[in-house]
Formats: C-alpha cells, structure tokens, sequence
C-alpha cells in the first residue's frame, strides 16, 4: 500500500513538474533586446566579459519563461571599442532592427554615444559601467553600476575611512594617475578629499593613458616614499607600475589602484595588500544576494570555457548582470515593453540585485554609493571595507 | 618645488635608454623596409606582437630565449611571403602603406581568435632578475633587449656598408633597373632583406614579451614613437634609428622625472618637428 501510494505521489509531483516546464515554456514573437558592445580593439578583454553574461542572462530568461511570456532574443552588435561606431549601431539598432528595448554597452565613451541616441528615440537605457556620473544628463538612462551620483567625494571618503581604521594610519600621500576621464576625476577628488582629513600630499603626478614606460614614475614615488599611493590605474596601468617599482627594488606601504585588470593584479606577486574599488566579489555576503551565487558558477565555467585567464565574477560581470535584472524588473513589474512605462517605473522602485537593493531616485538617477574596498589576500581579491560586506574573517592588511 | 635626486636622475635616464633600445629595434626593420624597400609597412608591429605572442605560447615548453630559434626562421619566411605577394601585384609605396594597414588588422584579429583580447604575461625566471650598480638597479630583461638592439643595429650596418650583399641592396633602392643592369637580382635582394625585416620584428617581438603584458589592441600604441624614431634616424640605416630611439627614450624619461609625466609624449613628436625644421632634407 505503502509503495501504491508513493507511486502515486511520484506520478503526481512528475507531472506536475512537466506542466510547469510546459508553463515556462515562452511563446510567441521574441521580445528583442538590443545593444553594442566592444568585442575587438581595445576595450574587447573587458566587453567579452559583458557579452558572457548577457548570453547566460538571456538563456536562463529563456529558461524560466522569458518576458512577458514571450522568448527574449539579444541582438548585440561589435562597436569595436568606437564610441562613434556605438552611436550609428545603436541608431541601426532602433531604426532597422526595431528592437523592442535597448542594453547598454561598454564602456564610459560609448554608453555616452548610447545615451544620445536613446534619447533621441525616447528609449530606456539601462547600462552597467558608467564611469562619470554628472554626464549622465538624460532622464531615460539607468545606471547598474551603484557607485552613486558623487563617488569621487563618497567613494574617496569611504578608502580613507578603512585607512584611518588602521592602528598604523598613513599620514603622507603620492597621488599619481592616468588621464583617462572617469579615472582623473577620481584623482583629483582624492586630492580633495585626503586634504580635509589631514593627509600631507608629497607627490602629483598625471600621465597620459597608454603610458610605456613608468620607470621614472616609479623612481619618483621612491624618491618620495609615501605612507600611502592612491594609483588613478585601469586597465594594466596599476600592474605596469607594480612592475617598475619592484625593479627599483620599493615595497609601497599601503597602496591603492582605482579600476586595476582584476587577473593580472590578483596574479601579480607584487600586488600583495593592493587596495580596489568594487563592488561585488564572489563571496559572502555578495553571493547570498538574489540570483548571484547560481551566477557566479555559471560565469566561472563560461569564462574558463570562453579561454579568459581570470574567471571570477567582479564589478564587471556583476554590473551587467545587474543591469539584466534591472531590465527583467522593470519589464515584469509594469507588464510593458513601453519605454516611457519602464523609466517611470524604474524610477519610483527600488530593484533586487546581486549588488543589493539598488534605487533610482537620485541625481542623474543614481542611488547610493555601494563601492566597497578591496584587497589582494593570498591570491585573492576581498573586499575588506566597510566591514559589514567584509569577506568572511578578512580585515584590512597593512604593511 | 623639490629638485629631483641624482639617483632618480640617472635611473630615469637609465630606464629611457632601455625603453629607447626598443624603440630602436621595432624601428630598425621598419626602418630598412621603407628606405630600402619602399614600403611602409605598417604590419611590422603586427608581426612583432604576433612574434611576442608565440613566444608567450612557446614558454610554456621552452626557455622564452630559445623560441628565437623558432621565430626568427618562422618570420624571415612570412616576410619573403609578404614580399612576394608585393611584387607579384607591384604594390607601390603608399599602397603599401594600407596593404599593411589590412594586413595589420588581420594579424590583431588572428591574435584575438587565438588568445582572446584579455592580457597575458610571459612569466619567465628573465621577468624578475635585476641587479645593482651603486645606487641603480639594472633590469635583466630590459638590459638583454639593449645589447640585442646594438648587436643586431651592428650587424645590420656592417652588412649594409661593407659587404657586397650591402652594397647591392643600396644599391637597388638608388635605382632598381641601373642595379639590375650591374647583374644585381633586385627581386632576390628583395625577398632577403623583406625576410630580414620580418626576422627583426620577430626578434623585437620576443624583447616585448619578456617586458610587457601584451593584449592585441598593443599593436597601435608603438606606432607613433617609432615612426618618430625611424624618422629621426633616417631611413634605410641600421644605427640612426637607434640613437634615435635612446634620445626620445631618454628625453621622454627625464621630461617624466622632472615635470608631469603627461608631457612626455610630446617630446619625441617636438623633437622630431625641430629635427626636420633644422635638417631640412632628412627625410627622402
């Protein structure tokens, strides 16, 4: 009887199983999303991690049912890292592919072109990282990156509050830096900012993004010895510097690299106790947010698969799932595809993220500022401040 | 304002004829193409960082000095190749200009294929090892692509001008049909010294693999300083382009080591206006 009746469960649960799966089955005309996104020149290391994470987004959208009932399609388009090239595409893209909405591309310049464009046509557009929030002037665009409308102030303030933590808190400043737009802003507002709490600044300098040689930087930072060096790097530039530093034989003291190529530095034996900006690692509490430990897995194995030396889930791959999760949100909340509908929406609601609750209803729609600090731990980044998203047992190292 | 230690000094000046030496060795096949040539060859950076790349490739099975033994043949064939299709469709100086421009942007997207746009760094026991001279350090790496930049600038001189092969290239890039009546094989000389040529990126391309962490889109950020220095040493020799390479090298250091380092970049173009306002001619 016992056996009966379990027969009878079991045939009960499997057919409901298949209803269901026959229910999230979509149907219908896709719903087309459409973006532009650097996949060669140089912005390609970075915008193939973007491109991976919509595929996993859109398919496992597809999985569970899709927009609105019907099957999501992801036209994304190469702007070959060409902010000039992402304007005409995206115009392409609402005028001749007539996709229903718009994702954003990669990176600062070309989401700037996108922005004009989405304009223009009255779209929605939700993007990941935008990295100057004050250009951010037109009221249908939604940031995913949540480094909040003033970080060179906020973002700034909160490095030096995990400094001034420190039993052995820097008192002296190099503040070197690359050129590039929303790195130099960040620059100089830390200048701003580490004057107000006290920091003596012994060294300025600036150099032209795309900089060879960074020998005599270097020898200059030794020749000042600084408690701490606040490096306005991306991309390589903070690995580039490490490197002539180790040559002059210079151990930096505390030492911090704005928006550094994650695997090169956690790889780079002289980057132990490098300080970040982030926003999402892949650990708790970041992984126990929605969706995002079921992500990081997905995207591990994607980018081992897709040949990438460094596969973990950081600010990138975090900022553009979020940016899906905005958009499925927003979709699903209203029931609409109307662009006007989303933008208003977006901006009265808060929105469920692996970032945290994320909201619009600031200056140039940006929320609050979640960049946290991180550092290089034994081979891997932690974020260790604020301390309440701190990895699990890590805490600021200093030298 | 502070001024800077004689330490800094002399490691910035040091750390300029280090980076000058490799701009002296991408230019030095560049250099002998277009004066000897006649072609502009763009690819010439595509080639040197596809070299860097197999040579990142190849140290995983071998000393990354040993995968000269393999790239410097491997190259000096694709440059007889490149050359052969250049003669066979008489492909003239500014055509050959955006031929290599073509060329170069398939090499890039080659690489992109192969290895992704993401960066990869040649890890080798060369990358770490340094030592000092008084208060100076002297980095391995960098110190093996200057003596290979001057023997190889040598080498390439004492050929040019004191040997008959030499003489028959300068003289085919004088005047081709004079030279060939003199029972010179232009099209032979050309297809060695294009292989020449390609052998040299390849070289320069294994320097830049044991310094730097390479990514595809590199290839455009060396374009401008070493025309500059090709331009500066004249074109056709074997030593001017690298004097030329040291002096932006060394200039671009010091400008670096005593004001923003934002300007350095504009030191090997001024230096390179005033050097063809001065030597009015340089450039033939």
């Amino acid at each position: 009887m016992d056996i009966v009746r379990r027969a009878i469960v079991g045939a009960i649960v499997v057919a409901g199983l298949a209803g269901a799966a026959l229910a999230q089955q979509p149907s219908g005309t896709p719903i087309k999303v459409g973006s532009t996104l650097a996949l060669t020149g140089p912005l390609a290391s970075t915008g193939i991690v973007h491109q991976l994470v919509g595929e996993i987004y859109v398919a496992d959208l597809n999985k569970r049912g899709g927009l609105l009932g019907r099957p999501v399609e992801w036209i994304v388009k190469d702007d070959q890292s060409k902010p000039d090239l992402a304007r005409t595409l995206y115009e392409q893209l609402i005028t001749v592919d007539k996709v229903d909405l718009l994702m954003g591309p990669y990176a600062t310049g070309a989401i700037l072109s996108a922005m004009a464009v989405a304009q223009r046509y009255n779209k929605l557009l939700i993007h990941h990282t935008f990295g100057i929030p004050n250009l951010a002037k037109y009221e249908g665009q939604f940031p995913a990156w949540s480094l909040g409308a003033d970080p060179a102030n906020t973002f700034n303030n909160t490095l030096h509050d995990a400094l001034a933590a420190q039993p052995n808190a820097p008192k002296t400043i190099a503040v070197v830096t690359s050129k590039f737009p929303s790195i130099h802003f960040m620059a100089l507002g830390e200048r701003e900012v580490a004057k107000k709490r006290g920091m003596n600044e012994v060294l300025f300098l600036e150099w032209e993004f795309g900089n060879r040689d960074f020998g005599p930087i270097a020898a200059r930072i030794k020749d000042a010895n600084p408690d701490f060096i606040y490096v306005g790097a991306i991309g390589l530039e903070g690995n580039q510097l490490l490197d002539a530093l180790k040559k002059i034989d210079y151990t930096p003291k505390y030492h911090f690299y704005m928006y550094p190529a994650p695997g090169p530095m956690v790889t780079s034996a002289d980057a132990k106790n490098a300080l970040a900006a982030t926003m999402f690692e892949e650990h708790a509490p970041f992984v126990n947010n929605p969706g995002a430990g079921a992500f990081v897995k997905a995207f591990n194995e994607r980018a081992a698969k897709a040949g990438l030396p460094y596969t973990g889930v950081e600010t990138q791959a975090a900022a553009s799932f979020t940016a899906w999760q905005m958009l499925e949100a927003a979709v699903t909340a209203t029931k609409s595809l109307d662009d006007k509908v989303l933008i208003d929406w977006l901006k009265k609601n808060r929105v469920d993220t692996i970032q945290g609750k994320l909201r619009f209803d600031g200056p140039s729609n940006y929320g609050d500022d979640l960049m946290r600090v991180k550092q290089v731990q034994n081979g891997k980044w932690v974020v260790v401040w604020p301390k309440s998203v701190a990895a699990p047992g890590a805490s600021l190292q200093g030298p | 304002m502070t001024l800077p230690s004689a330490t800094l000094l002399a490691q910035s000046v040091l750390s300029g004829i280090f980076i000058g030496a490799l701009y002296g060795l991408l230019g030095l096949g560049l250099s002998l193409s277009w004066g000897l040539l006649r072609q502009i060859n763009l690819a010439h950076f595509a080639l040197a960082f596809l070299a860097a790349y197999l040579c990142y490739q190849l140290s995983h099975v071998m000393d990354p000095l040993a995968t000269l033994l393999v790239i410097v043949p491997l190259f000096a064939v694709i440059g007889v190749g490149i050359q052969w299709v250049f003669a066979r469709f008489r492909v003239s100086p500014f055509n050959s200009l955006l031929v290599t421009f073509g060329l170069t942007v398939i090499v890039e997207a080659i690489i992109q294929g192969i290895w992704t746009a993401d960066f990869r760094k040649l890890e080798s026991s060369y990358g770490a090892a340094k030592f000092k001279v008084g208060a100076l350090y002297v980095p391995v790496p960098e110190l093996m692509t200057l003596v290979v930049a001057v023997v190889l600038a040598l080498a390439v001189h004492v050929v040019l001008r004191h040997t008959d092969l030499g003489r028959a290239l300068r003289a085919t890039a004088e005047d081709g049909p004079i030279a060939a009546a003199f029972g010179i094989n232009e099209r032979a000389v050309a297809m060695g010294l294009a292989g020449v040529c390609a052998a040299l990126a390849g070289v320069a391309g294994v320097c830049l693999a044991l310094s730097y962490t390479l990514t595809p889109s590199q290839i455009y950020a060396w374009i401008g300083v070493v025309f500059a220095t090709v331009m500066l040493g004249g074109l056709g020799g074997a030593i001017g382009p690298l004097v030329a390479g040291i002096v932006i090298g060394v200039s671009e250091s010091l400008t670096m080591a005593v004001t923003s380092p934002a300007w350095a970049p504009l030191v090997s173009f001024s230096l390179l206006i005033v050097v063809l306002l001065v030597k009015r001619g340089a450039i033939k």
